[in-house]
């Protein structure tokens, strides 16, 4: 007799198991999202829309209404279904091609806009659905399919700071973290606090979640633990980087 | 207060652009998502000075892919959304259009043509006839109508809304620079005072209840596994497609029974066919007039059953054969000798058209009487 491992209550049983790969991340960051639905009450409300790209494989993963966009285009998506109807809780999720490389544009006037919304961006360091490519937030010297010498960064420069990015960019009463699935209370506490800024009307808010692609890596369990802990870490901080200050209290 | 800013039949005299923000505010539009490029932008300069008055909303977003997807998220809302844009504009815009074919999600665009390619001029042409057409990694399962003055503007725009709505294809209103900067008297109106009621509308995301426990979730997507699974898909839409065709497809003819000459034409570009034909009839030429209004769904069998009685036909497009490429797909069968007055981003004017028809009837390659 088999034991049912525990899911979030709002995730849906029927599309489980997930479609990610074998040891990908994308399952515990969605975990720890649902984890974070499930304890804000907010399940009728949510509206998620995913990415091209692995995010994709989510199109029907919970039991909330989902929409599927193109590559990178799931911020203006979800942020004209905001600015609609502002009583919905729209979530954006991408990868980190999705949301650095083809929808900057996006990921930047969302949150110079100080649109109310909330933007996962899911950063394994690579292009995973196509094959393994170079992106945006490859580390210096990783071999990919488009850097198989590895990456140059005399080339093609450092890995984007997305957070840090948004935080310099971002109104006061915006949110931007860095989490990681290998820390899911820490991960699912930041989705909260992002969520619960937009449920307060806040702002903008985003948390890029560093995660794992040992399909593309080409790495055993041990290798891919020990890659996101170690070597991602080394210029990716894990924290936050903007708060939105509490209304009444000091900045 | 939010004021119903359009009430009973008024005599206007404005700018197609300013027409185009009062059609909306009329169709009971809820929001526009835009991005400046001429000739498109007093449609927003007037609906953001109108729509907070009516309790509407808008919202400047950073390109036209963004006007585009925002455009849909207001649609998957439940609103009727709209964006305008132009050439280079509506090269971006055919990237959201397309996923609002492949998932029938009812947005209205609004294009004011300019010169292309390119950056081209930001004043006229009729060039993104194929652009809006045929547009996008698909088929072209959408709603084009081509409007040539501005009651029509008011007229079509209205429609747009409801046709988007009711058969749930993206629908563009196709007009130009001309339309759009323009001044022409018009009469605008309520819709409900003329019997047109607007079709209503409902979120196709965030519905009430939750999700899994008093409905099932709603989950749409446009990617797909198998080729058989897209086959499925692609032919379901362009069924309905067909099947819809017969009640969208809208087309004008005059004089048209016993014309030996057809002058095709559509958009503004009609105006000086419309008169071309009637200076010519006056000279006893055998000369009729076709335009299309809807250019997607095109009416073929109207104009092939009109083109095989005639001895010659004439297409007139400031464009370098674009509707004529829609014309022979419409016509394909038909012997009917086809000659062009193309003027691709350049205005044309009645005179040209008559000159040009007397010219081919001197050259007598046509037994005309």
């Amino acid at each position: 007799m088999s034991v049912e491992p525990k899911m979030p209550k709002c995730w849906r049983k029927e599309s489980k198991p997930h479609k990610f790969c074998p040891g990908c991340g994308h399952g515990l960051a969605l975990k720890a999202l649902g984890m974070a639905i499930d304890e804000l009450g907010i399940q009728d409300k949510v509206v998620f829309g995913c990415d091209i790209g692995c995010s994709l494989l989510a199109w029907d993963f919970f039991d909330v209404d989902i929409v599927q966009t193109h590559h990178g285009r799931t911020t203006p998506v979800i942020t004209g279904l905001k600015r609609a109807n502002p009583d919905l809780i729209g979530i954006a999720y991408m990868g980190d091609g999705g949301g650095y490389a083809i929808g900057s544009q996006h990921l930047v006037n969302a949150a110079t806009r100080n649109e109310k919304i909330t933007a996962i961006l899911v950063n394994n360091t690579n292009y995973g659905m196509t094959g393994g490519q170079m992106a945006p937030t490859t580390l210096p010297n990783q071999k990919t399919e488009t850097s198989p010498y590895g990456r140059s960064i005399e080339e093609t420069g450092y890995p984007t700071q997305g957070p840090e990015m948004v935080a310099a960019i971002a109104r006061d009463e915006a949110y931007a973290a860095r989490g990681t699935v290998a820390n899911m209370r820490q991960l699912k506490g930041f989705f909260k606090k992002a969520l619960q800024n937009q449920i307060d009307g806040n702002g903008f808010s985003f948390v890029e979640v560093l995660s794992t692609c040992p399909t593309n890596w080409r790495t055993d369990a041990k290798g891919t633990w020990k890659y996101l802990e170690e070597e991602m870490t080394k210029f990716f901080k894990v924290g936050e980087f903007k708060t939105p200050a509490a209304k009444g209290e000091q900045s | 207060m939010i004021k119903n800013l359009l009430q009973g039949e008024k005599k206007v005299f404005m700018t197609g652009n300013e027409v185009i923000a009062w059609a909306a505010i009329a169709a009971k539009a809820d929001i526009m998502y835009g991005y400046p490029i001429t000739p498109q932008n007093e449609i927003m300069h007037y609906w953001t000075r109108m729509a907070p008055k009516a309790g509407k909303k808008f919202l400047q977003t950073e390109d036209e892919l963004s006007a585009g997807f925002t455009t849909i998220g207001g649609v998957l809302a439940g609103k009727r959304a709209f964006t305008g844009t132009a050439g280079p504009g509506n090269t971006l815009m055919q990237e959201p259009v397309s996923m609002a074919e492949m998932m029938r999600l009812p947005m209205v665009i609004v294009i004011q043509q300019r010169g292309g390619p390119s950056t081209a001029t930001v004043i006229y042409s009729q060039q993104e006839t194929n652009l809006t057409c045929y547009g996008g990694n698909g088929e072209g399962l959408r709603v084009v109508y081509s409007t040539a003055t501005h009651q029509d503007l008011f007229d079509y725009t209205i429609k747009a809304f409801n046709t988007a709505w009711k058969y749930r294809f993206p629908t563009f209103v196709l007009a130009d620079g001309y339309q759009a900067k323009m001044r022409e008297s018009l009469t605008m109106y309520d819709p409900k005072d003329r019997g047109i009621d607007m079709v209503p509308v409902e979120p196709i995301l965030g519905k009430p209840g939750v999700p899994g426990i008093d409905r099932s979730p709603t989950h749409i997507r446009n990617t797909y596994n198998t080729e058989e699974e897209l086959y499925d898909v692609i032919m379901s839409i362009a069924q309905d497609y067909e099947k819809f065709a017969p009640e969208i497809i809208e087309y004008d003819e005059q004089n048209i029974n016993d014309a030996e000459i057809i002058i095709i034409s559509h958009g503004v570009v009609s105006r000086a066919a419309y008169g071309a034909m009637l200076e010519l009839r006056e000279q006893g030429y055998k000369v009729g007039y076709f335009r299309p209004i809807t250019l997607r769904p095109f009416p073929a069998k109207q104009l092939f059953n009109r083109a095989r009685q005639a001895k010659m036909l004439i297409v007139v497009e400031s464009a370098l054969g674009q509707l004529a490429k829609l014309v022979k797909d419409a016509i394909y069968g038909c012997a009917t000798p086809i000659e062009n007055l193309s003027k691709p981003g350049v205005g044309i004017i009645s005179e040209e058209i008559v000159e040009r028809v007397k010219t081919l009837l001197k050259g007598g390659h046509f037994n005309v009487s």
